[in-house]
């Protein structure tokens, strides 16, 4: 259990009836603090019980006392009231984005470059409707996030008044949770429950809608002592028995794979999946994202599976004899064709959600439980069933898998049009400003490239958007991730199809001194799209061409909105200059960057299964798939 | 694919109805029946849901009812350890020469007649679903003008109470 609470939970196997009583000792405890800057919450917070203070301060103080120290967020008429106390908050630093997408997006960036809750803030109607996406986003990818909307006032609900819109409605299937405060006296309970559902258990999406005469009205403050939510199940505690029978399977399998999900790094288990990975042997594969859960340098490591894995990841997971899965969902895009997806394995998953077990593969061994403690309690119970049966034997295994390691490496060939490869300039990104910095993506054949041609070594290193795939998530997400981590370099790699969509909170970043840096990976084309009409669609162009590239009109020229925007533009438009390009944008600190690669728009993301197919079809590239017998045949 | 009866206790809480109805449409499984109604305690209300689903799916459907907030627990009640019951009002038309077939039917059925007009009845009867389809079976003969139905509502047999632990953890 996460910030400090204690829990007891049971649950009767043959009801499924749940029996938590969760208790949280003390309001600080609400918000998971993390090394980095964090505002002491309740402690500098005088006493504030008892209190007579309007609906709209009681949400800045229960902001503050949830220990947020920053928001998100676009002012509007039903949100109005609450940005006035907002200006007097000495705790709580706002940050005014040029569209709520943006805020969302933010927010999401920087809970998941700190782990702290992101919060993002915006009015009724449109405002609300707006951060939709960011929330959808934030559900399929488990971020902990609070939005606060404004709605309309109490007695206008349901009248189709101005800038109405049931947000609560709209957002029940993407949220984790959310609720309508009408009544202000309401409002500190209700945020201090956002805070701990969006933090604890499997991490995700809160909405609080405050309706503007709630936010008007005076109120009592009072911030609750303790959350009682008798029907809020936080997590398991991994039981014993699945433990050793997991280290049983891990200690006597031949070819064992870890499949390493994005739960590993939301719970901040990284530290134990080393120690599993040395102790056990098994390779190991981390999806989109999970990666940097385990650095990509360690041997053990076969990189990414999935439509766009490396061929040692997905023929791994396809010969193994045992699958263990850590925090990972068998999403449709690691799996392929699910019916012949790791068809040899026994599969034992571990994860916060029972609901994830055995959703889409059936599981041999569950455990259910924080990643963390399951590490806690697997780690030496593997060394136990070593110490009683030996080490086993996997040099056959490692052989195979160093074999198509070797023979399938991750690589790109040059196309004819004499244009930069976008893997190159990629990789060098990657390298030159290495392993420290945060990388976030928009999503296509960028966001491939980044997740495959970049070494990650560090957990919430790489940032983006995995299960909702938002388009114009890289920009809003890097500045958010900025503002987590002021220290560390941060990229957003971008497509110029994304980077249309959201680009505008560059203007955010140049005005309120967030220096991101963009690398536009332009191929003036929405170039998945267009890589799936090449081979699929017989090379017909259905309204994918961009003009923003090389001989183009370059409408919008990327170098002049960069600049229009506040920020340094460069552009770069030849291999020979990659290096130096991204070194000038290095040097460049007190600014935001854009930086214009314009790349052949041939370049195609390898390997690939096809969807809907089987792993077992993967292409190593165009037409070639990888000999899976070789090693046996010889 | 096999009928499943749920009892899922809830906070009586705005909105916790459509979370839970949201849920079953938003992951394809198909609602039967539902009904909902307070309990021996204001704080909780019970919604009995029937779905048409086979065992898997139906533990998936649990285990997602079971991440609502306000879902405070969830029985699944099997049909020979449990007392179910629909709830059926069918308007029929029946004038002096049809009324004597209508009500040998009724008494058949241990039904009642709750409202009488010259040329109509309304019958009310209360069972198990099949019982009540075949009252339906025997009125079909005679002019049926209207029928509402009830969700089912069901509850398990013997002494045991699945909704005093539910209590005990809303009131802690």
């Amino acid at each position: 259990m996460r910030g400090g609470c204690e829990s007891r939970l049971t649950i009767n196997e043959e009801t499924g009836e749940k029996m938590a009583q969760v208790r949280a000792p003390k309001p600080s405890a609400l918000a998971t603090p993390q090394a980095g800057r964090t505002a002491p919450a309740g402690g500098t917070a005088p006493a504030t019980t008892g209190q007579e203070m309007t609906g709209a301060q009681a949400i800045i103080k229960s902001l503050e006392m949830a220990g947020a120290t920053d928001v998100f967020g676009l002012p509007g008429g039903a949100i109005l009231p609450t940005y006035d106390p907002l200006m007097d908050s000495t705790t709580l630093r706002h940050i005014l984005v040029r569209h709520e997408q943006g805020a969302g997006h933010a927010a999401q960036g920087y809970a998941h470059a700190t782990g702290k809750p992101g919060v993002c803030i915006a009015t009724s109607g449109p405002g609300a409707t707006n951060l939709v996406t960011p929330i959808a986003d934030a559900n399929m990818d488990s971020i902990p996030m609070v939005a606060i909307t404004g709605q309309v006032a109490a007695s206008l609900i349901g009248t189709d008044g101005f800038q109405e819109a049931d947000i609560v409605g709209i957002t029940q299937p993407i949220t984790k949770h959310n609720v309508l405060v009408t009544d202000p006296q309401e409002i500190p309970q209700a945020i201090a429950e956002a805070f701990y559902i969006a933090t604890h258990g499997r991490p995700g999406p809160v909405l609080v809608d405050i309706a503007k005469s709630a936010q008007q009205a005076t109120m009592n403050f009072q911030w609750p002592e303790r959350i009682e939510l008798p029907g809020f199940n936080s997590g398991a505690r991994p039981h014993a028995k699945t433990v050793q029978e997991a280290a049983r399977l891990l200690a006597t399998a031949r070819r064992p794979v870890l499949y390493v999900g994005g739960g590993v790094i939301r719970s901040g288990a990284s530290a134990g999946l080393r120690k599993l990975t040395d102790l056990s042997g098994a390779a190991v594969v981390t999806t989109l994202m999970a990666r940097g859960a385990l650095p990509d340098s360690h041997p053990q490591h076969l990189g990414m599976p999935g439509m766009h894995g490396t061929v040692a990841a997905v023929a791994a997971l396809q010969k193994a004899d045992l699958v263990v899965a850590l925090g990972a969902r068998f999403d449709d895009r690691v799996t392929g064709k699910l019916s012949s997806f790791a068809p040899h394995a026994t599969i034992v998953h571990a994860d916060i959600d029972p609901a994830e077990i055995g959703k889409n593969r059936a599981v041999d061994v569950p455990i259910v439980g924080d990643l963390k403690e399951v590490f806690e309690a697997l780690v030496p119970a593997l060394a136990a069933e070593h110490q009683q049966h030996g080490k086993p034997d996997l040099e056959a295994w490692w052989a195979q898998l160093d074999d198509w390691r070797s023979t399938y490496g991750l690589g790109f060939t040059r196309t004819d049009d004499g244009l930069s490869s976008p893997q190159h300039v990629i990789q060098r990104l990657g390298e030159i400003s290495g392993p420290d910095s945060i990388f976030t993506s928009g999503v296509g054949q960028h966001q491939m490239w980044a997740s495959q041609f970049i070494k990650y070594e560090r957990p919430n290193s790489w940032i983006n958007s995995g299960g909702l795939g938002t388009m114009g998530f890289s920009v809003p997400a890097a500045m958010g991730a900025k503002v987590g981590e002021p220290d560390r370099t941060v990229w957003a790699i971008d497509g110029d199809g994304c980077f249309q969509m959201t680009n505008q909170e560059l203007v955010t970043c140049a005005i309120n001194e967030i220096p991101i840096k963009v690398a536009i990976i332009n191929n003036s084309s929405l170039g998945m799209v267009r890589q799936w009409q090449t081979l699929f669609y017989n090379e017909r162009y259905s309204n994918t061409d961009l003009h923003t590239g090389h001989g183009t009109q370059r409408i919008p020229d990327f170098v002049k909105l960069g600049e229009a925007m506040g920020c340094v533009g460069l552009r770069c438009e030849s291999d020979a200059d990659v290096d130096a390009t991204i070194k000038r944008a290095m040097e460049i600190d007190d600014q935001p960057v854009v930086v214009d690669f314009t790349v052949s728009r041939d370049a195609m993301v390898w390997p690939m299964v096809a969807a809907g197919t089987s792993n077992d079809e993967i292409q190593y590239a165009r037409g070639i798939a990888p000999e899976w017998d070789r090693g046996e045949e010889e | 694919m096999t009928t499943h009866t749920l009892s899922v206790l809830v906070e009586n809480k705005p909105g916790v109805l459509a979370r839970v109805s949201g849920l079953f449409s938003r992951r394809a499984f198909n609602i039967h029946s539902l009904a909902v109604g307070q309990t021996e305690y204001p704080e909780i209300s019970r919604i009995t849901v029937v779905v048409d689903v086979d065992e898997l799916p139906l533990e998936q459907v649990t285990k997602q009812l079971n991440k609502l907030v306000h879902v405070l627990k969830i029985v699944e009640l099997e049909r020979d350890k449990s007392v179910q019951r629909d709830l059926i009002l069918v308007k029929v038309r029946a004038d002096a020469r049809q009324r004597a077939d209508v009500l040998q039917i009724v008494d058949l059925f241990r039904a009642h007649v709750v409202d009488v007009s010259p040329d109509s009845l309304v019958i009310e009867a209360v069972g198990a679903p099949d019982k009540l389809q075949a009252l339906l079976a025997a009125l079909k003969p005679h002019d049926i003008r209207e029928i509402v139905q009830s969700g089912t509502v069901a509850i398990g047999r013997g002494p045991r109470s699945i909704t005093e632990r539910a209590f005990e953890r809303v009131s802690a």
